[in-house]
């Protein structure tokens, strides 16, 4: 680990020469036997894999559109070629989207279609082996399912489908990896991601209201488990201990004392993130999912707030109303979406951004700011990529974009944009993502971090930029961990609601 | 050689239209489970089709992509549309009018066509990334274009064929009646490779024509908040509770 180096910026960047085979040795721990087992895949390689694999495979193209029709489509153009961040890092060709994907379209032709089936050489075709298998498990595991390929396709081809699909034959054959499915089991054990069990959960919000008295002199509340509550706070639990991720969860906190909302966590759902969508598998997403509506239902609130979680904020805002009824506009016999909708209050999108939250209550003026508070930091915005390119914010598109940045420039002097090549829709992933969070991958996650680390660098040189305001909890520790290999300060990243935090006036409500 | 091409043309014509059905058939019935759109995903279905008409008319991704691989791939695909649509003038009796309208663009457009994919084969000969990516069909898939496209300019300006035979052929064929075509190398040539690219299409990566319309990233409208969205075998999970 100590021997990780950060890659040298590009003078001009270019597209990287090729370095076929540079990342074939990075590779994240396998899961093994009991971390399999507790969330109900197989404990280890199963003896039959070639066929189960395969099977798995016409059962997912049978069930998802946009495996179908991706496996297909390709034409090879090259369009995504040069747009994904551990490609620019790392320069390894099979890091390229479409080498990624052509992985496993290798194997759809061979046995999911006639040229291949008859020609296999000719289109690229190849037998499922063990080194295959392995292949796919080392690069399928190097993609954060950040979708910027997806943006440059012709086709609208999005490499995070073909990742997830391809974990979820390899996690059915009994090849998980460990990161991702030993989080999935805790969330289910326990509630959340960090495994915070709930009397420490209670215990570290009391200190938070501690921590807050001292600094501002005002009772701010961080409410558990009370029910007739109007707002559920779910939020990712980095939130609850991490460090700058702490500095948000007192940010919204503020907010809610500010604006006089009642609000409550939940003890049993104390989880935003849903790595049941990085490991692509249906049941494990819906499971997850189902907490938020459960918790809903019993506390019996009228709103739900998603904290600054970026995949956490696209199962939220995309899949949650599919996933689980948390939305609007379900069909009058749909029993089990009207069971919750009827409970919600529809002046409200549901769920809601706590972004989406905070700028309503600026715009009605129901929050005040001393910006001059943030004036020691010169912002910049990194646009997290679940957010970018999986959801949207507000009633208008780009929402997503707008409103993080009004928010910050309603609470501070100083903002200033990173290249737009890099920002909004074309935003580089932090280089953590997608169940990629890992030390085991941390060669691949500093290398990752080049393209943003680069034009980072231009806006500190030209502006003085000292912030990076960020509305993910993997960005957040991604970039803490990474921002120190690069040469600068670790405590440069931060919350969107660590600025509004810094700013807002409370006492005068 | 009359019947060979007729029934070679009735074959290719058969696989092509039954494949293609078929494909489209399984692209419609596959359910999307979740929605996926891409940003900048538009908020109304008006937005959809507009996002599609841009896309397949356009390139607009590709366009924000690559301007190399955008200029030639657009070339290409522009000049093909308007060299089949001048072909429409060998299957129908009168011609229509637009078709004799467009009739001398069409004649150029074999030479852009011609110019499109020779500069989509020389990036994907010297670029080393999209070497990297190419099969052995990709190659030979620009080949077929180009040696049908080379075969048809040839007859256009050059070897020139009897085009009224030419049409008395095809007209024939629609009507289940075999007329006798012009005995001419480049024509058999013409011929033999199109019937080709009517058979490859349903089975290849051509299938990115009707694919791009099925495309969940692309087709999407971006309302999952205020809409449910729930696939059959999804929806299942809930009716066992």
């Amino acid at each position: 680990m100590a021997d990780i180096v950060a890659p040298a910026y590009r003078i001009i960047p270019i597209i990287p020469a090729l370095k076929p085979g540079a990342m074939e040795n990075v590779r994240s721990f396998v899961a093994n036997d009991k971390i399999q087992t507790a969330i109900g895949f197989p404990g280890q390689l199963v003896e039959d894999w070639h066929d189960k694999a395969i099977a798995k495979m016409g059962e997912l193209l049978g069930k998802y559109r946009s495996l179908r029709v991706f496996m297909d489509a390709c034409v090879h153009c090259g369009a995504c070629s040069d747009k994904c961040h551990y490609f620019i890092g790392t320069q390894d060709p099979k890091n390229m989207p479409v080498a990624r994907q052509d992985l496993m379209r290798s194997v759809y032709r061979r046995y999911f279609t006639l040229p291949g089936k008859m020609f296999p050489a000719l289109v690229g075709a190849r037998d499922l082996t063990k080194e295959v298998l392995d292949e796919w498990y080392t690069y399928f595991w190097q993609c954060s399912e950040c979708r910027r390929c997806s943006v440059f396709c012709p086709y609208g081809i999005d490499t995070a489908e073909i990742t997830m699909a391809a974990r979820e034959i390899l996690d059915s054959v009994g090849y998980g990896q460990k990161y991702s499915n030993e989080i999935i089991g805790k969330v289910h054990r326990i509630g959340n991601n960090l495994g915070l069990p709930g009397p420490a959960l209670a215990d570290t919000l009391e200190g938070l209201e501690e921590d807050v008295k001292d600094a501002t002199g005002i009772d701010v509340r961080f409410p558990m488990d009370v029910k007739g509550a109007e707002v559920l706070l779910i939020t990712p639990s980095a939130d609850f201990f991490a460090e700058p991720h702490i500095d948000s969860l007192i940010g919204y906190a503020k907010v809610f004392h500010a604006t006089g909302t009642s609000w409550t966590l939940s003890s049993m759902s104390s989880e935003a993130g849903n790595f049941g969508m990085f490991i692509g598998n249906y049941d494990q997403l819906r499971a997850i999912a189902m907490r938020i509506r459960t918790a809903a239902l019993e506390l019996g609130v009228k709103r739900i707030v998603i904290g600054e979680c970026g995949h956490a904020w696209r199962v939220a805002y995309s899949f949650l109303n599919t996933l689980t009824g948390i939305g609007d506009g379900a069909d009058a016999n749909d029993r089990f979406a009207q069971m919750l909708q009827k409970q919600l209050d529809h002046r409200y999108k549901q769920p809601s951004h706590i972004c989406e939250f905070t700028w309503d209550m600026i715009q009605d003026e129901r929050l005040t700011f001393d910006k001059e508070k943030n004036d020691k930091h010169i912002i910049t915005f990194h646009d997290s990529c679940n957010v970018a390119r999986g959801s949207r914010m507000g009633n208008y598109a780009g929402g997503q974009f707008e409103i993080p940045r009004n928010i910050i420039r309603a609470v501070a002097n100083n903002f200033v944009e990173m290249n737009p090549a890099t920002t909004r829709e074309k935003t580089f992933c932090c280089g953590g993502g997608g169940g990629l969070l890992t030390d085991d991958l941390l060669e691949l996650r500093v290398k990752g971090a080049l393209p943003r680390m680069e034009v980072l660098q231009n806006v500190v040189d030209e502006h003085s930029v000292n912030f990076m305001a960020t509305i993910c909890a993997i960005c957040k520790a991604q970039f803490t961990k990474i921002m120190p290999i690069y040469g600068f300060d670790r405590r440069m990243v931060g919350g969107v609601h660590q600025l509004v935090s810094n700013a807002i006036r409370l006492g005068d409500k | 050689m009359n019947t060979l091409f007729a029934i070679l043309f009735y074959l290719a014509t058969l696989v092509f239209v039954v494949g293609l059905l078929q494909r489209i058939r399984l692209y419609a019935n596959t359910p999307s489970p979740l929605l996926i759109p891409t940003t900048p995903a538009p908020v109304t279905q008006t937005g959809v089709v507009l996002r599609m008409t841009r896309e397949v008319v356009f390139f607009e991704s590709l366009f924000k992509a690559n301007l190399w691989t955008w200029s030639m791939g657009w070339l290409f695909h522009a000049s093909f549309a308007l060299v089949i649509m001048r072909h429409l003038r060998y299957f129908t009796e009168p011609v229509w009018g637009w078709v004799a309208l467009i009739q001398p663009f069409g004649m150029y457009a074999g030479i852009t066509m011609l110019l499109g994919l020779c500069g989509l084969w020389a990036r994907r000969l010297f670029v080393e990334r999209i070497r990297y990516i190419s099969t052995l069909s990709d190659h030979l898939m620009l080949v077929l274009f180009i040696c049908i496209a080379a075969s048809g300019l040839l007859m256009t300006f050059a070897v020139h064929t009897d085009v009224v035979g030419v049409k008395n052929f095809f007209l024939g064929l629609m009507h289940l009646n075999i007329q006798s075509l012009p005995a001419s190398f480049a024509l058999y040539v013409h011929l033999l490779l199109v019937s080709a690219l009517l058979v490859i299409l349903p089975i290849s990566k051509l299938l990115h024509a009707p694919g791009v319309f099925f495309s969940p990233t692309r087709n999407q409208t971006d309302n999952p908040r205020e809409k449910r969205h729930i696939a059959a075998w999804a929806a299942k999970f809930e009716s066992e509770k």
